[in-house]
C-alpha cells in the first residue's frame, strides 16, 4: 500500500505534449476505468488541467505499477514511449504525498497561489468517487490535501496580491473608486493587451464603455463586442470628461495626452478623479499628467513593477506553505502506516475466536446435560482467555511505529495468520 | 466612583490606542477584533462615567474643562462606531484613537470634583449648546482621521508603492464620500452650536457677541468648513484638497480648545 504518482506539468513537458497527453471530457472516465483495471493498480485518480497530467494510484509494487502506467498512457494516447519517458516524473511514498499537497496548495503552478488549481483538484476526486476508482488510502490523501490547501489560503498570504497585469490594473481601480459598476469605461486604441485589460475589467463590471480608435470600423467593432459606444479617435478628448477610467493604447508614436489638455478635462470633471492606464510603448499620455491632482496615471511598467513585488510576496508566502505542507505529511504517514496492522490485529482476532468457538463446541459437545449458567461460565472464562492473550500484540501492533511492519511479520508468522486469506 | 469609572476608561483607551498602532504594522484580523473590544469596553466605561456625574449633579456633565474634554472624546468614540457599524473602517481606528487618548489624558489631569452650577450656566442651553458644539467638533474629529487616510492612500496610489497598509484602506472615493459625509454632519452642527451659544449669550449677558476668543475661534472654524464645501460643490475641490483642509480644519479646533483653556480668558472659562 503505497501513494504513487505518475506525471508532467508545465515545466517537464512543452504545450504540444501535455495536450497530446491531456483527458479530455469523456476520455478521463475512460482512461481512469482502464487504469483502475491494471492488476498493479488497487485506487486512481487522473488530473489533468492545461498545466499537468497526473495520475495518482495506490500501488504494492512501485516498480511494476510505473510500468504498467507508463505503457497504458503510450497506449492510450498514442505517443511513443520515448518521448513519454523524457517528460514523465515519478514521486512514490512520502514524496507522492508531498506533491500532492504542493500541487493542490498551488506551490507546484505556473503561477503560485493560482486559485484555480484547488477546483480543478476537487473535480478530479469527485470524478473518481463517481467512477469508484479511488479507495481507503487515495480518498483520504485527496481530503487531506484539499484541506492543506485550504489552510494554507488561510495562514498564509499566497493568493493575496495580483499577479497579472489586467488584474493588477483592476485591483488598482478598486482601491481608487468604491465601486466599478457605476464607472465609465474608455478604450483609447485597440491593441492586444489593452483589450485583453478591457476583456477583464469589463467582467468585474462597469457602467458604461466607449471605444475611440484611429480605425472608426474597428471601433464600431469592438464597441459592438462590449456594448459600448463608438467615437472617432479625434473625439476622444471631448469624451474623456465622462471617463473614470482609460486604458490607452493606440500605437501612435508620440503623447495623444498631454498636461495642458488633462488640466482643462479635468476642470470639465469638477476633479473627479480619473484612472488612466497607458500600456502602449512608446507611451501615448505623457508621464507629467500623474502630477495633476485627482489623477492616477500608470504605465506598463508600473503595473509590471507591482506584479513582480507581488510575485516576490507570494515567493515569500510560498517558503511558510512549504513548512504547514511539512507538518501535515507526518500525520498522514502515520495515519496510513497505521491502517497496515489493522487487518492484522481484525486477523488475530478472527483467528482467536475461531478457535474459541471451536473449542466450545467440542466441550458442548461432550457435556449435552451441562446447566445453562455453566455453559455460560465456560464460554466466559474463553473469552477471557483469548482477550487476555490477544492483547499484548494488539497494542504492540497499535503503538509501536518504529518496527511495527517486523511486528506485524513476526505476529503473522507466530499466530500462522495467511496473508492472502486476509484479503 | 465616577473617577474609577473615568480611570479604568482611560486605561482602555490607553490599551487601545497601543493596540490599534501595532494593527497597521500587523494585518490579523484578531488584533483588530481586540481594538474593538478594547475601545468597545472603554466607551461603555466611559458612558457609565457621563451617566453617573449627571444623576449625581442633575444635569449634563459639560461644565469644566475635565467634563468638555472627556464629553468631545465619548462623541469621537460614538461616531466612531456609527461609522463603524455602517462601513467597517475598524482601520479609522489607529488613526483617531491616539487623538482621543490625548484628549482623555488631559481630561484626567484635571479637577474631577463635582461642584455646584454657576448661576450663568443654569440654563437649558447648556445642554443644547455643549452637545451640539462637540458632536459638531466629533464629526470633524473623524474627518481629520478619514482625511489622514486620504492622504496616505493617495500617497500609495501616486508613488505606486503599494505596500504598507494599501491594501486594507478603502477606496479614496470612499474615504473622500465618508470626509465630505462628516463635514457635511459637523458643519450644521456647529453653525448650530454659534446660533444656540449667540441666544444663550443674549440671555445671559444681554448680546449675542462678545467677540471672546472661543467665539473668534469657532468662527474660523466655521469659515473654514464653509470653504471646504462651498469649494467642494463650486470649484470640484475634493480628494486630496479637501483631505488636507479638513486636517488643518480639526488641528484649528484642537489648538483653539486647548490652547484657549491654557489662556484662560473669556467668557468661556467654564469650558
Amino acid at each position: 500500500m503505497k501513494v504513487f504518482v505518475v506525471g508532467l506539468n508545465h515545466n517537464t513537458a512543452d504545450i504540444e505534449v501535455r495536450e497530446k497527453l491531456a483527458f479530455n471530457g469523456s476520455r478521463l472516465e475512460e482512461g481512469l476505468i482502464q487504469i483502475k483495471n491494471l492488476p498493479e493498480i488497487e485506487e486512481a485518480l487522473i488530473l489533468s488541467t492545461c498545466n499537468r497530467v497526473e495520475l495518482y494510484a495506490n500501488v504494492k509494487d512501485t516498480l511494476r505499477a510505473s510500468e504498467s502506467i507508463k505503457s497504458f498512457l503510450s497506449e492510450f494516447h498514442g505517443i511513443n514511449r520515448v518521448t513519454l519517458d523524457k517528460v514523465l516524473y515519478v514521486q512514490e511514498g512520502v514524496n507522492a504525498v508531498r506533491h500532492i499537497f504542493r500541487v493542490t496548495s498551488s506551490l507546484d503552478s505556473m503561477v503560485i497561489g493560482e486559485p484555480q488549481i484547488l477546483g480543478q483538484v476537487k473535480k478530479a476526486f469527485e470524478v473518481a468517487l463517481e467512477k469508484k476508482a479511488t479507495g481507503i488510502l487515495l480518498n483520504r490523501l485527496m481530503k487531506k490535501a484539499i484541506s492543506v490547501a485550504k489552510r494554507i489560503r488561510r495562514e498564509t498570504r499566497i493568493a493575496e496580491n495580483a499577479v497579472s497585469i489586467s488584474f493588477a490594473a483592476v485591483e488598482l481601480a478598486k482601491k481608487i473608486f468604491t465601486d466599478l459598476s457605476e464607472k465609465v469605461f474608455m478604450l483609447l486604441g485597440a491593441g492586444e493587451m489593452a483589450e485583453l485589460a478591457a476583456r477583464y475589467l469589463m467582467s468585474s463590471g462597469v457602467k458604461e464603455v466607449i471605444v475611440a480608435n484611429r480605425s472608426y470600423e474597428r471601433a464600431c467593432d469592438l464597441a459592438r463586442e462590449f456594448n459600448g459606444r463608438p467615437v472617432k479617435l479625434d473625439d476622444f478628448l471631448r469624451e474623456m470628461s465622462h471617463a473614470d477610467i482609460v486604458i490607452c493604447s493606440t500605437g501612435a508614436s508620440n503623447y495623444i495626452l498631454v498636461k495642458d489638455q488633462m488640466h482643462k478635462v479635468m476642470k470639465e470633471r469638477k476633479q473627479r478623479p480619473v484612472f488612466l492606464i497607458d500600456i502602449s510603448v512608446p507611451r501615448n499620455i505623457d508621464p507629467k499628467i500623474n502630477d495633476l491632482d485627482n489623477v492616477y496615471l500608470y504605465n506598463i511598467d508600473d503595473l509590471q513593477g507591482i506584479v513582480d513585488s507581488n510575485l516576490f510576496e507570494r515567493q515569500k508566502e510560498a517558503e511558510r506553505a512549504e513548512k504547514i505542507i511539512e507538518d501535515e505529511i507526518e500525520p498522514f504517514l502515520k495515519w496510513q502506516s497505521s491502517l497496515n496492522s489493522v487487518p492484522t490485529i481484525v486477523a488475530l482476532r478472527e483467528k482467536a475466536e475461531e478457535i474459541k468457538k471451536e473449542e466450545l463446541e467440542r466441550l458442548l459437545n461432550r457435556f449435552p446435560d451441562m446447566e445453562e449458567r455453566q455453559k455460560r461460565a465456560v464460554e466466559y472464562m474463553a473469552s477471557a482467555i483469548i482477550n487476555k492473550l490477544i492483547h499484548p500484540p494488539t497494542i504492540a501492533l497499535k503503538d509501536d511505529p518504529e518496527d511495527r511492519d517486523l511486528m506485524i511479520a513476526i505476529i503473522k508468522r507466530l499466530y500462522g495468520i495467511d496473508e492472502e486469506e486476509e484479503e | 466612583m465616577g473617577t474609577i469609572l473615568f480611570e479604568l476608561s482611560l486605561i482602555f483607551y490607553f490599551a487601545a490606542t497601543i493596540v490599534s498602532i501595532i494593527e497597521l504594522f500587523k494585518d490579523k484580523k484578531i488584533i483588530s477584533q481586540v481594538m474593538l473590544i478594547l475601545v468597545g469596553a472603554g466607551f461603555a466605561l466611559h458612558t457609565a462615567n457621563i451617566i453617573y456625574r449627571y444623576v449625581v449633579a442633575g444635569h449634563i456633565p459639560i461644565t469644566n474643562f475635565h467634563e468638555s474634554t472627556s464629553f468631545f472624546s465619548w462623541s469621537i468614540v460614538l461616531i466612531f462606531f456609527i461609522l463603524q457599524f455602517r462601513y467597517k473602517v475598524s482601520i479609522l481606528c489607529s488613526f483617531i484613537m491616539p487623538v482621543v487618548f490625548v484628549l482623555m489624558l488631559s481630561s484626567s489631569m484635571l479637577s474631577q470634583e463635582i461642584k455646584p452650577l454657576s448661576p450663568v450656566l443654569q440654563s437649558y442651553w447648556l445642554a443644547i449648546h455643549t452637545v451640539v458644539a462637540f458632536l459638531g467638533n466629533a464629526a470633524f474629529a473623524l474627518a481629520f482621521g478619514i482625511g489622514t487616510m486620504y492622504l496616505v492612500q493617495e500617497h500609495y496610489v501616486k508613488s505606486k508603492h503599494l505596500g504598507g497598509i494599501f491594501g486594507r484602506l478603502p477606496s479614496l472615493q470612499t474615504l473622500d464620500a465618508l470626509n465630505y459625509k462628516l463635514i457635511s454632519l459637523g458643519f450644521p452642527l456647529l453653525t448650530l452650536a454659534i446660533i444656540t451659544g449667540a441666544l444663550w449669550a443674549e440671555s445671559a449677558w444681554g448680546s449675542f457677541w462678545r467677540w471672546d476668543p472661543r467665539e473668534v475661534w469657532s468662527l474660523t472654524t466655521w469659515f473654514i468648513y464653509a470653504i471646504i464645501l462651498h469649494a467642494r460643490l463650486v470649484a470640484g475641490w475634493r480628494g486630496k484638497r479637501a483631505a488636507i483642509l479638513s486636517i488643518l480644519g480639526f488641528l484649528i479646533i484642537l489648538t483653539s480648545f486647548l490652547g484657549i483653556k491654557l489662556l484662560r480668558k473669556g467668557l468661556h472659562v467654564f469650558l
